[in-house]
């Protein structure tokens, strides 16, 4: 790879005699008289190097993420750890019959929806409401520091949240209990009551998730044209005005997609804490697919009904965000990927 | 913005109030980590009595002592810097060729690739397939195994991939002329100009990386290959119907929530450190990556 032969300045350089060692980089032309497969062996010597480049990437997405689709086939099929993914005997729709005839599954399924429900009535105004708080402090130094600190919390693992959650929700040890008591009421043993799984997996998302979400809806507040605050200001408008009429009308787009990633996310909670911060007698509010399918497969060995649920659980997410992703096209000239 | 001397009294008003809400805020997001590292420095007894607010009582650092003689605090702590030093550094080098592939418009199947690569951002196959992809790949139970398998994700390369599709031409055909390859192009060329987006990826890997926890949790058995996460978890599992710590406990000065506590002072601690330096980054990284309007 020696030289290299551009279209300077949009012209094409057609006449150029392209010598098989010569990097030449515009594809745009065809040249009379090739043949395709001469083209195509020409164009591989000249940028084998990108091949090259991207080949490590694709054959990883082959070996860790498409393989295990192929072996998504056990979902109907009677697997067999010896036998093997390709050799198991096919048993149709058994393992979606079993599961749909499955209360436990079933209840996943719904508190999967419900928590996830919850979390978008919850969550998903919080960071809007944060991020338009954010804009009226005039102290910059005040908002920075506030900006830093709500944002530490995204990047905690979850196993510290869930640490900070037990040690402070202990029915003896923890903070909230003896607030309780203090109060004069009697210490409740939050995490083993179904009834609190939800607030507090709910509200620890949002203490944890709140401040990092503000930054989107943040960035499009910046973007608000500035003029439209001056002539606001000079017809004598007010900042909560101000807020109403222009800041939320200008980024309800931004709010809007925000949503609808949202809605398409429905059928993914944050399995990893819940694994974290559920226990059996919680099961009845706590337990979601992901987690049910952890414990099915990963923890009884039952692989192929795991799978099953699993599948469901994966197609029922792929058409909610496809479907996302076309209703964002209509709010927006580029869609979200 | 307005000058604050030129705010009505009702604006004035409005900017003190929201001010004192944002504040509240910050301060309810800060108060759960003062109150673990209050714990952390408390007698166990004051700790489980409840008797722990603000600040430490009956202070010591017996539970300090407790886990930092535990050599497998040591060896996970020593994991987990392996798991994210290595594990970034192999996503690095799968995830910047790969994008910068993706990246040239002289790509055959360039549209193919793509949707190759972001499709799995819509569907993947779950736990279970993942989990058995790996046992017969003889990956369980693996400190590689762990580093390759989580090293490339399709968001990661797309945001790259857009990073480098917006440098401009110019500066590539100045290499092409004194005649640099694809290699030495990206190299000179294309890493140098996209130092923020490298930034916000390696930042991400890391993040990652250091919290990784349910798939180490999944894969791994040897308690010489954990990482802290893992470790953590552990130990908040067993110390509270542990007899033995129970007898233990008694005669010293800690009990399960100082000792929980302590750990997640010293796993957050790392975090603390590299917070200012990365905060400048994942602002302009996750608006890079996230919604284009």
């Amino acid at each position: 790879m020696s030289d290299r032969n551009s279209d300077i300045g949009g012209l094409p350089v057609e006449e150029l005699v392209v010598k098989a060692d010569e990097a030449m980089r515009d594809r745009r032309k065809t040249r009379a008289g090739d043949s395709s497969w001469v083209r195509t062996w020409d164009h591989f010597r000249r940028e084998w190097q990108i091949y090259v480049m991207l080949l490590p990437t694709i054959i990883w997405f082959i070996v860790f993420l498409y393989k295990p689709m192929y072996g998504l086939q056990i979902a109907f099929k009677d697997y067999s750890i010896f036998r093997g993914v390709a050799d198991s005997p096919w048993v149709g729709w058994e393992h979606f019959k079993t599961l749909f005839s499955n209360d436990q599954f079933l209840r996943a399924v719904r508190n999967t929806i419900t928590i996830s429900f919850y979390n978008l009535i919850f969550g998903f105004p919080a960071p809007i409401i944060l991020a338009l708080m954010f804009n009226e402090i005039i102290h910059a130094t005040y908002k920075r520091t506030a900006q830093t600190i709500v944002y530490l919390p995204h990047f905690i693992s979850s196993v510290i949240i869930a640490g900070i959650v037990i040690t402070a929700f202990s029915p003896t040890a923890g903070i909230i209990n003896t607030i309780i008591e203090w109060l004069g009421f009697d210490a409740v043993y939050f995490l083993t009551q179904p009834e609190w799984f939800r607030p507090i997996f709910v509200g620890t998302g949002i203490w944890q998730e709140a401040g990092f979400g503000s930054i989107v809806f943040l960035a499009a507040i910046a973007g608000v044209n500035p003029s439209l605050y001056e002539s606001a200001v000079v017809d004598g408008a007010n900042r909560w005005q101000m807020m109403w009429k222009i800041t939320i009308p200008s980024i309800l787009p931004t709010i809007l997609i925000m949503l609808i990633i949202r809605i398409g996310n429905i059928m993914e909670v944050s399995f990893e804490l819940v694994i974290l911060l559920y226990q059996p007698s919680t099961y009845e509010t706590a337990d979601v697919v992901n987690t049910w399918v952890y414990r099915q497969g990963l923890q009884s060995g039952q692989y192929d009904l795991a799978a099953a649920a699993g599948l469901f659980n994966a197609v029922v997410a792929f058409v909610l965000v496809m479907t996302a992703n076309t209703l964002s096209r209509r709010f927006s000239r580029t869609s979200l990927w | 913005m307005q000058k604050w001397s030129l705010y009505s009294r009702g604006d004035k008003f409005f900017a003190v109030v929201v001010s004192i809400l944002i504040g509240m805020f910050t301060v309810a997001t800060l108060y759960p980590f003062i109150y673990i590292a209050a714990v952390s420095f408390s007698s166990g007894f004051a700790a489980q009595a409840g008797k722990v607010v603000l600040t430490p009582i009956d202070a010591t650092i017996e539970a300090y002592g407790y886990i930092l003689t535990d050599p497998q605090f040591w060896i996970s702590y020593r994991n987990t810097f392996i798991y994210t030093i290595g594990g970034t550094i192999m996503s690095l080098a799968f995830i910047i060729p790969g994008a910068y592939a993706l990246s040239r418009p002289q790509l055959k199947g360039r549209r193919f690739f793509n949707l190759f690569i972001a499709f799995t951002m819509w569907f993947n196959a779950g736990l279970i397939p993942f989990f058995l992809n790996m046992r017969d790949l003889n990956l369980l139970d693996s400190m590689f195994g762990i580093i390759l398998a989580f090293a490339v994700n399709a968001f990661n390369i797309i945001l790259l991939r857009n990073f480098f599709e917006a440098i401009p031409q110019s500066f590539e055909e100045a290499a092409r002329m004194d005649g640099a390859n694809d290699f030495q192009v990206l190299w000179k060329v294309f890493i140098p100009l996209s130092k923020p987006a490298i930034a916000t990826i390696t930042l991400f890997c890391i993040v990652s990386r250091w919290n990784g926890f349910f798939w180490a949790m999944v894969l791994l058995q040897s308690e010489d290959k954990i990482p802290l996460q893992v470790f953590l978890r552990h130990t908040i599992a067993n110390l509270s119907d542990d007899d033995e710590f129970a007898i233990v406990q008694t005669a010293a000065g800690f009990s399960a929530e100082t000792v929980t506590a302590a750990i997640i002072v010293c796993s957050i601690i790392p975090v603390l450190i590299v917070y200012p330096f990365i905060q400048k980054y994942f602002e302009k990284g996750i608006l890079l990556g996230g919604v284009k309007e």
